[in-house]
């Protein structure tokens, strides 16, 4: 059973904020699945590898060249927010 | 028959035999979407005139043919919004490397797909803007999570869609709508320019009427790609190589283990049946055994989610998309996520944050991706004794609109089609008939990695034999 506190602090890692019903209702939905995942823990792994990906494959490199274009005013065209040429945000500090 | 009507397959050769133009064939399928859109509400967003996207210069094989786009690949036209309000009226400053192969070889893209929000979902009811019906029966979904895609297929809005596929989400929607749905190998089809739902288990892939049009685009459509680093290194063939050789001779698996779990009785049926029409074919049917399908789901559940907890933190509010105000940057963070993420894509992001948080990422996480690893040698190991597994898709036909379902229910519909995911391997959706009710049932073949080209050829014996209609009537006053 995941509890409603728990839930609380995943929500605050996943930066969501939660009504308290939503709180509730993962509460009980995650703890279901939860319950049903489970079942992995009993399948023998001893000296298996991890599968990160389906295909076996190292880093792909390339030359360290600059490839793209200067396209700032296209990346900035759909900002939320922009000054200056830049994306704007609220600030870090808690407004008083 | 009419031109909505063709193949695309019968269109490519009408049109090099000169017998249409490219003009008619955007013409005719313009007019067709307009008939039957407002009931099935495929399309988010769509161009004003087909034809006039068309680019006499781009004489390629795919020209004058429209193909819809699931609406979480960027194109440079039209609107992205992955069927999620954070990204409402999104524009991406760039293009997806599968709409510049579409529309380099003369193809149009008709239109961005109806999708559950970040494709996470089985029936397209998680959009954030619209339901999408099924063609054969209104009252039904189209399955998902490219739910949009599958039904502009069987409505005949296009002849070719794109879906993406990361737990089933090409194979159970085509399932749902009776048409073929295909999964490449993952690394086949480049994924730069895909919102990324879970990275090392998305794949793009073609959604069609026929067989051998799954093989035509994926011909178009696959290629090795710098821009992602994941897609595979491979000499690609040419993927309708063997659509004519004959299925005699080749060995199929059926996992009778599958059939005996809770699967509705006409699937489980049309499975047998498909089995009888392979050994009628001259091919050989044994039983095999696969590993748990229960496992598998589990794994990926844990899998999926981490991984898109991760890709899903760049939604923030910053850079694109929609914001909501905050006091501070964090508040804004958090304003902006709560109010614009869709309650499933929530439940997926908080499971995942879970499976990755301290104390559990060892426990549940690596243990997952273990079990991966022991799912993976299983499905290989089959492979050294079979050509091709066949068995079922989706446990049941489409549901109906608006079902009450517990997101358990939900996520064990996806109980046949994300070992495939887990694994990497490629696997197709093959229309099998109709239930009694008049709904679309499949079955579903898998092959071995970079296994196209045989699994091509065996989807395309069996669906000579079973000879099933791909194309929905949708007569007006239904």
């Amino acid at each position: 059973m995941i509890s409603r506190e728990e839930i609380a602090h995943i929500a605050e890692l996943a930066s969501l904020k939660l009504t308290e019903e939503e709180k509730e209702e993962f509460s009980e939905q995650l703890s279901d699945v939860l319950n049903y995942i489970n079942k992995i823990l009993e399948v023998d792994t001893e000296g298996v590898e991890p599968t990160y990906y389906p295909l076996p494959s190292s880093n792909i490199l390339r030359e360290d060249e600059v490839t793209n274009q200067d396209r700032r005013q296209e990346m900035l065209e759909q900002a939320p927010d922009k000054e200056d040429d830049q994306f704007k945000v609220p600030g870090i500090e808690q407004k008083e | 028959m009419k031109i909505y009507e063709m193949t695309l397959a019968g269109l490519i050769e009408a049109r090099d035999s000169k017998r249409i133009k490219p003009g008619e064939i955007l013409a005719a399928f313009q007019t067709r979407t307009e008939e039957v859109e407002e009931r099935v509400r495929s399309f988010l967003d769509r161009p004003r005139d087909l034809a006039a996207e068309y680019e006499d210069s781009k004489n390629g094989k795919f020209a004058g043919i429209p193909v819809a786009l699931k609406a979480n690949m960027a194109t440079s036209k039209l609107t992205t919004s992955c069927g999620s309000s954070i990204l409402e009226d999104y524009r991406t400053p760039y293009q997806s490397t599968v709409a510049d192969k579409i529309t380099g070889s003369g193809g149009v893209i008709a239109g961005k797909t109806n999708m559950d929000e970040f494709a996470m979902g089985s029936t397209t009811e998680h959009s954030a803007y619209q339901v999408t019906r099924n063609p054969w029966n209104l009252d039904h979904v189209p399955g998902g999570s490219s739910g949009g895609s599958a039904a502009a297929v069987a409505a005949g809005e296009v002849p070719c869609a794109l879906g993406s596929d990361t737990g089933g989400s090409i194979r159970q929607p085509a399932a749902f709508c009776g048409v073929v749905g295909f999964k490449p190998t993952y690394g086949v089809v480049s994924r730069y320019g895909l919102a990324a739902f879970a990275s090392s288990l998305d794949q793009i892939g073609p959604l069609t009427r026929t067989v051998e049009d799954a093989a035509i685009t994926l011909n178009i459509i696959s290629g090795v790609d710098p821009l992602d680093s994941t897609s595979a290194r491979i000499d690609h063939p040419d993927y309708t190589g063997k659509l004519d050789q004959d299925i005699a001779g080749m060995s199929f698996g059926l996992p009778s283990s599958y059939l005996e779990m809770d699967i509705d009785e006409e699937i489980r049926n049309q499975v047998l049946e498909a089995a009888e029409k392979l050994r009628e074919a001259g091919a050989e049917v044994r039983e095999i055994e696969l590993p748990p399908a229960d496992l598998a789901l589990a794994a990926y559940y844990i899998i999926a989610t981490a991984e898109a907890s991760s890709n899903l933190a760049r939604y923030d509010g910053v850079q694109y998309g929609t914001r909501q105000s905050g006091d501070n940057v964090r508040d804004m963070f958090v304003n902006t996520r709560s109010f614009s993420f869709g309650p499933e894509v929530k439940r997926r992001i908080m499971l995942g944050t879970f499976a990755l948080s301290s104390g559990y990422q060892d426990e549940l996480y690596k243990k997952a991706l273990k079990v991966r690893t022991v799912i993976k040698e299983k499905y290989e190991k089959v492979f050294s004794e079979i050509d091709i597994i066949l068995g079922p898709n989706s446990p049941a036909p489409a549901f109906k609109i608006g079902e009450d379902m517990d997101p358990l229910d939900v996520y064990y519909t996806d109980i046949f089609t994300v070992p495939v995911n887990i694994s990497g391997f490629p696997a197709l959706s093959l229309p099998a008939g109709f239930s009694e009710q008049g709904l679309p049932l499949s079955v579903q073949l898998i092959g071995p990695a970079f296994g196209e080209v045989e699994l091509l050829q065996a989807a395309s014996g069996l669906e000579k034999r079973l000879d099933v209609p791909t194309l929905a009537a949708l007569e007006k006053g239904r």
